[in-house]
């Protein structure tokens, strides 16, 4: 009954595998059953897009000459980080323009990277003996550069809060404009689409797995940054809120803009659209189960996001039917929902995942190592120096 | 007499006043009423066309903006650019009048200018920067 890895594999080679994506596996598990879409299916493709603060890219401009060790960098008028040797530089996704403020940033930089557009290019150096430039102006694009590549430190996060707002004014923030008065709410997740919702406890998904990042192949490259599977879990095994996140790597030479976007949060800055798609092969009856997940079946808590602090009260329990009705119920008022993730577009992943499986395009990999399965995250307390 | 296109927007504490008719009472300001979605318990926003003898009207603003209700200079239309929309729904959380959304099955965002109210407000919501208005 149960299928490896290999025998997946070599049936996508052979054109047989059969595919599903995550919604399809959803009304295939609830006609059929776990035990009869285990036994049908082989693998299901998950997707998400939505925006991903903690995303960046890496890059290698190659040398002037004569050479200069870059000290200081702009990308289009916003500054990266350049403290790594004298021609890599990192481009933060939230980074925003020196010129042009939050309506530009790294993110913007990163996705006219991909669209092939030429960027203005200004370092500044102290010059050394061995790198005696020290400001240089010039002009690159993805063709002229040795490396660009995204590394996004958190990615994917399995489950997201929902936010309102029961102040008087309108708050701008990273879930969007909340209106006062709970008047409305917003989340931000692909639901029974996400990809850590398909696989609650990272059976599958593991350092080392093959992604869909930005349109191109990519990998997970470790668990991402605030990795939390210590969260509350609901009856299925989904989390309640935020779990498990991923640190994603992949070629932006291969990636296409369709799949990724610079974006500005009005008030807030700059953060990156990003699209994910993960496959899950269907090992056995229980990989069907979680992949049968349904949107009713995934919780979230609502916040009220006016609150300015890290541990806000819950107002109430939510699940993802619900939120994609449009309204949802407040202390007795209806109040309109808002999602920020496009599910058309996670759905459109999902499909274009499928899609490259059956063309024997992209093949499934054992993670080389799992996501860790316990811990939670460290609050970051303001100490003083007597701690030393 | 002057003329003026607002956009008023209504706390729901504000909403059940019958602001705009003593607006007519005591200010002698003639009001047009284009479009309103006004809901007991909601925010209410409201396109109107004021009309007064110029410091009359000014005085008609002022009792608005008094009263708790946000007064904004109308558009005259807003355009999308649907090429590039990634229909995240974004936008759809400020819409109170419901002129854009994205719903199941299709999740492709529409936009219904017989509902819009030309608040504007998608313009600094949508984090692509696809809404343009013209005034």
């Amino acid at each position: 009954m149960a299928k490896t890895y290999e025998e997946i594999n070599e049936r996508i080679r052979s054109g047989e595998a059969v595919v599903l994506t995550a919604d399809e596996m959803t009304d295939l598990v609830r006609s059929e059953g776990a035990r009869e879409a285990a036994r049908k299916v082989d693998v299901v493709t998950t997707g998400t897009f939505g925006p991903m603060c903690s995303s960046g890219a890496f890059i290698n401009f190659g040398h002037s000459d004569p050479p200069i060790k870059m000290s200081k960098v702009w990308l289009n008028d916003v500054q990266v980080c350049a403290d790594v040797a004298a021609v890599d530089a990192f481009v933060g996704a939230t980074a925003v323009s020196d010129t042009e403020g939050m309506s530009y940033g790294g993110a913007h930089v990163i996705q006219d990277f991909i669209d092939g557009k030429w960027i203005k290019l200004r370092a500044t150096s102290r010059g050394t003996d061995c790198y005696p430039l020290k400001e240089l102006e010039t002009y690159v694009n993805l063709d002229t550069v040795n490396q660009a590549y995204l590394f996004n430190p958190r990615n994917a996060y399995q489950n997201y809060a929902c936010a309102t707002n029961g102040s008087k004014r309108t708050i701008y923030t990273y879930m969007g404009v909340l209106l006062p008065e709970f008047g409305n709410a917003t989340y931000c997740s692909a639901g029974q689409l996400n990809p850590l919702l398909n696989d609650p406890y990272y059976r599958t998904i593991g350092i080392g797995t093959r992604v869909f990042l930005g349109g191109a192949a990519g990998y997970v490259a470790w668990p991402g940054t605030q990795h939390r599977p210590s969260a509350e879990r609901a009856p299925g095994g989904t989390p309640v809120g935020p779990a498990g996140t991923l640190a994603l790597i992949g070629d932006m030479k291969e990636m296409d803009s369709r799949w990724i976007r610079g974006a500005r949060f009005h008030r807030y800055g700059v953060t990156l659209y990003m699209g994910v798609g993960i496959p899950i092969p269907v090992l056995d009856e229980e990989m069907a189960e979680f992949t049968g997940v349904a949107d009713a079946q995934i919780f979230t808590n609502v916040f009220d996001y006016s609150q300015p602090t890290r541990s806000r009260d819950v107002i109430r329990r939510v699940d993802y039917a619900e939120l994609r009705t449009g309204i949802i119920e407040i202390n007795g008022s209806r109040v309109h929902t808002a999602p920020l993730s496009s599910y058309r577009v996670a759905r459109d992943i999902a499909e274009t995942l499928k899609d490259w499986i059956k063309a024997g395009r992209f093949l499934l990999t054992r993670p080389v190592e799992p996501l860790p399965s316990e811990g939670g995250v460290q609050a970051l307390d303001v100490r003083g120096p007597e701690v030393v | 007499m002057a003329k003026k296109r607002l956009v008023l927007t209504f706390p729901p504490e504000v909403v059940e006043r019958p602001i705009v008719a003593l607006l007519v009472k005591h200010f002698d300001v003639l009001t047009n009423i284009l479009r309103a979605e006004v809901h007991e318990g909601e925010i209410g926003r409201m396109l109107v066309e004021l009309e007064g003898e110029g410091k009359r009207l000014k005085e008609g603003v002022n009792y608005l903006k008094d009263q708790g209700v946000t007064v904004e200079e109308a558009i005259t239309d807003i355009e999308l650019d649907e090429s590039l929309c990634t229909s995240c729904g974004a936008c759809t959380a400020v819409c109170t009048p419901r002129a854009l959304k994205v719903e199941e099955p299709e999740w492709r965002l529409e936009l219904d200018k017989d509902r819009c109210i030309l608040c504007g407000f998608c313009v600094e919501a949508c984090p692509l920067q696809l809404i343009n208005v013209r005034f």
